[in-house]
């Protein structure tokens, strides 16, 4: 018998995003179709990885992470070189840790600096994260969006409560918002409309679903995104057809099943190859729900997600 | 394709009796066609309807198990291509791959080495279903007397691997009666390997050159009486393997097409050499349609990503996962350690407990049942409240395990701080951080009064 291939033709379309300035810029976005689903639409554009950067030395961090970037992470200039030129970064997203008012605290013109250090030192792209807490991160990305004027960067996450903040300072700089709603597709649609609302245009904005790590709410998330897309592609809802983001190196690297030794968790195996496995495995099953960048922080676990998007067909 | 109303009434005796309960067979038609009654309350039906009338309301799917006993595993009978359409119903098998030109110790101590591959989680223990044993000898009598050897050293079902009708007739004489998964019928030998499966009543994997060939062997099968069948694409390409399983799914689901209405065996095993690949092509495959996933290396650091990950991808979106309620020690803490509560949601439980850890303060964390609810949701819902909180910690022996009597509540509760301590008589009640992510710094600054 024949086989009828049942393909499926989506009346929708991501919108393209692009971040960065003309002679190193990505661009996310752009397919007609759901992840991976080359044999019946076109994605244009690779998802991208961003790997994490910190504007202060990360503590108590999994030995699997010491190994490989402990000679650089008291460094946020340095850490990021090394992410652009050794691991092969797409981009870099440098998280403002230290602005967090229950740690130290840092004012925005201190962690501006460091954004313009890091935005000096490397030619790929810049996404930077505040450090989560609403208020705070609407007074200092506001700074940051003035000071890397001219390189088209990712400021987020805009959550409910300092979008108007975040959003104007995007608008008034030139950059790109990441918006942040916690697994939701009517609140991301909502933050959206808000956003463009304000006048920032809908080829600026990222949906930052607030991932779970695997074994942490990931089948929330993946739902989420599959979702997110469908309604994107299959309704052509013209507001949930932006590029998805992932923040997920940090949720993964937290859980104990990423970072416990082996002598604390014999029966869990290999400490570095666990850890390294529930960041990849994190990250494709995010993939494959529909994200278009992934926010990662081991160089292994990076590797792993290129080849498997080489063997998707998509390095090209 | 599914039948209507209509096409049922055809073969029913027209009579009207009322016997099943409904007055008139055109009634009982219309229910039988929304699913809403059984074909068997109709005592008159022909036996020829009956056989036409199951075939074409069986689903779109065919459940197939592999093994006997307890360790049986069943797969398919999937009736969505996204899980929160409904949910996905039977989490694919992992097989472990082996087979008889390996050293025979070597083998059996992998084979072994599964037991340790067991991981309790929420209340589920996630684990590995089969061994599959491939006949990379050539040898019949060798491929016999190994899968009779690694029989004895497993418990779990088996997937015999060979193409050879005379390697897979003997391996059957030693293992047939335990409903091993024969594998695999293809183009050249689905004869012999038909009468294989009839003789065993063992169900049985079909791989084909390509989906259009894959679809006549099934017919065939069927039509010959096999029906428990498995079905592999033939492609050893991630790519290719995503695309096809795509495919097979939409055509069992979308297009009804029962020629691929069965569950799939992959094999990640043999798409690449790495094994870092391989959990990624396994990964992969658990949420894109895989039934069976047969990796060469199970090792304890890859399948316990990998269970997890079939464990949230397989959780029924409708009904949250849910933890025991009770006090949980997190990082060895004494009779001078703080006491939390919060709810039995696995999610609210994990990521409260991984913050507990993470801090590495030592805690009693007290899981309250109110029936998978987060803390908000639970408390809106009328289930996380004074009453039932009190009951729980009065109950909960906790008052023997410290020698304070302050409990600490999720900040979202606060509300129910004083009635919780009228509750409670002589405990005090302390409001916590309203975020997880907050509890380390409060553990940090926190230290319950004794008494």
């Amino acid at each position: 018998m024949a086989f009828q291939a049942p393909t499926e033709q989506y009346s929708g379309k991501i919108r393209e995003v692009v971040i960065g300035t003309t002679n190193s810029q990505v661009i996310a976005g752009g397919q007609n179709t759901l992840a991976f689903h080359t044999f019946e639409g076109t994605i244009p554009h690779r998802p991208l990885i961003a790997m994490e950067v910190y504007d202060i030395e990360p503590q108590e961090w999994a030995d699997a992470l010491k190994e490989v970037i402990g000679d650089v992470w008291g460094d946020p200039v340095a850490w990021a070189k090394k992410c652009q030129d050794e691991f092969g970064a797409d981009l870099i997203c440098l998280q403002l840790a230290s602005a967090d008012p229950n740690g130290l605290n840092r004012g925005a013109d201190e962690v501006a600096e460091t954004v313009k250090a890091v935005l000096s030192a490397i030619s790929i792209p810049l996404i930077v994260y505040g450090c989560g807490n609403a208020e705070k991160d609407g007074e200092i990305l506001k700074k940051v969006a003035e000071v890397a004027q001219g390189r088209n960067i990712v400021i987020g996450p805009a959550v409910e409560d300092n979008y108007k903040s975040v959003a104007a300072a995007a608008l008034g700089f030139s950059q790109n918002v990441a918006g942040e709603t916690p697994i939701d597709v009517n609140m991301a649609k909502q933050l959206n409309i808000l956003m463009t609302n304000l006048g920032l245009p809908a080829e600026k904005i990222l949906i930052d679903p607030a991932v779970g790590a695997l074994g942490y709410g990931l089948e929330y998330a993946y739902s989420v995104i599959e979702r997110d897309r469908l309604a994107a592609l299959q309704q052509n809802d013209s507001m949930m057809q932006m590029p998805i983001i992932a923040n997920l190196g940090k949720e993964v690297w937290k859980t104990k099943e990423a970072k416990i030794s082996s002598e604390e968790m014999p029966e869990w195996g290999d400490p570095t190859r666990r850890g390294i496995l529930w960041e990849t495995i994190t990250a494709v099953s995010l993939l494959v729900a529909g994200t278009d960048i992934l926010i990662m922080r081991h160089p292994e676990s990076v590797k792993l997600i290129k080849r498997t998007l080489n063997e998707f067909g998509l390095m090209n | 394709m599914a039948l209507t109303g209509l096409d049922i009434f055809k073969q029913l005796p027209k009579t009207n009796c009322g016997e099943c309960g409904v007055p008139t067979c055109l009634a009982f038609a219309m229910k039988l066609a929304a699913g809403g009654a059984s074909l068997d309350a109709c005592p008159h039906v022909t036996e020829e309807a009956k056989a036409a009338l199951s075939s074409a309301s069986a689903p779109p799917m065919r459940g197939v198990t592999i093994g006997t006993g307890d360790n049986a595993l069943k797969i398919g009978e999937e009736l969505v291509l996204f899980r929160h359409e409904k949910t996905f119903f039977n989490p694919p098998g992992f097989a472990l791959l082996i087979d008889d030109a390996m050293d025979e110790a070597d083998a059996i101590a992998k084979v072994e080495s599964l037991k340790g591959v067991s991981f309790e989680r929420v209340g589920q223990v996630l684990k590995a279903n089969l061994v599959a044993i491939k006949n990379a000898s050539g040898d019949s009598a060798k491929f016999a007397d190994f899968v009779k050897k690694v029989q004895a050293a497993t418990d779990l079902p088996l997937v015999l691997i060979s193409e050879s009708p005379d390697a897979m007739g003997k391996a059957l004489e030693v293992a047939g009666t335990s409903k091993p998964l024969i594998y695999a019928a293809t183009e050249s030998n689905v004869d012999q390997m038909l009468e294989l499966a009839k003789q065993y009543q063992a169900p049985l994997a079909v791989r084909a050159s390509s989906l259009d060939s894959l679809g006549d062997l099934t017919t065939k099968l069927d039509a010959a009486g096999v029906k428990d069948l498995v079905i592999d694409p033939g492609t050893r390409q991630l790519k290719d393997t995503h695309e096809s399983l795509v495919y097979l799914r939409r055509a069992a689901l979308k297009k009804k097409l029962r020629p691929y209405g069965y569950p799939t065996i992959t094999m990640p095993a043999e798409e690449t050499d790495d094994d870092m690949m391989e959990a990624v092509h396994a990964a992969v495959y658990v949420m894109k349609y895989g039934g069976i996933i047969v990796m060469r290396d199970l090792s304890p650091e890859k399948a316990y990503p990998l269970f997890v990950l079939r464990q949230n991808i397989y959780t029924d979106p409708q009904r949250p996962m849910q933890v025991e309620q009770g006090f949980y020690p997190i990082n060895s803490p004494d009779e001078n350690s703080p006491v939390l509560v919060t709810t039995n949601f696995s999610l609210t439980y994990f990521i409260v407990s991984s913050e507990v850890e993470g801090s590495k303060m030592p805690a009693w964390l007290g899981v309250v049942d109110v029936e998978g609810l987060s803390v908000l949701t639970a408390w809106a819902a009328g289930k996380f409240v004074p009453e039932r909180i009190a009951a729980f910690v009065k109950k909960s022996g906790i008052e023997e395990k410290v020698n304070h009597r302050n409990v600490v509540i999720p900040g979202y509760v606060a509300q129910i701080s004083g009635e919780l301590e009228d509750e409670l008589g002589d405990w005090k009640v302390v409001v916590g951080p309203r975020e997880a992510s907050d509890v380390p710094s409060f553990l940090k600054s926190y230290q319950p009064v004794t008494v």
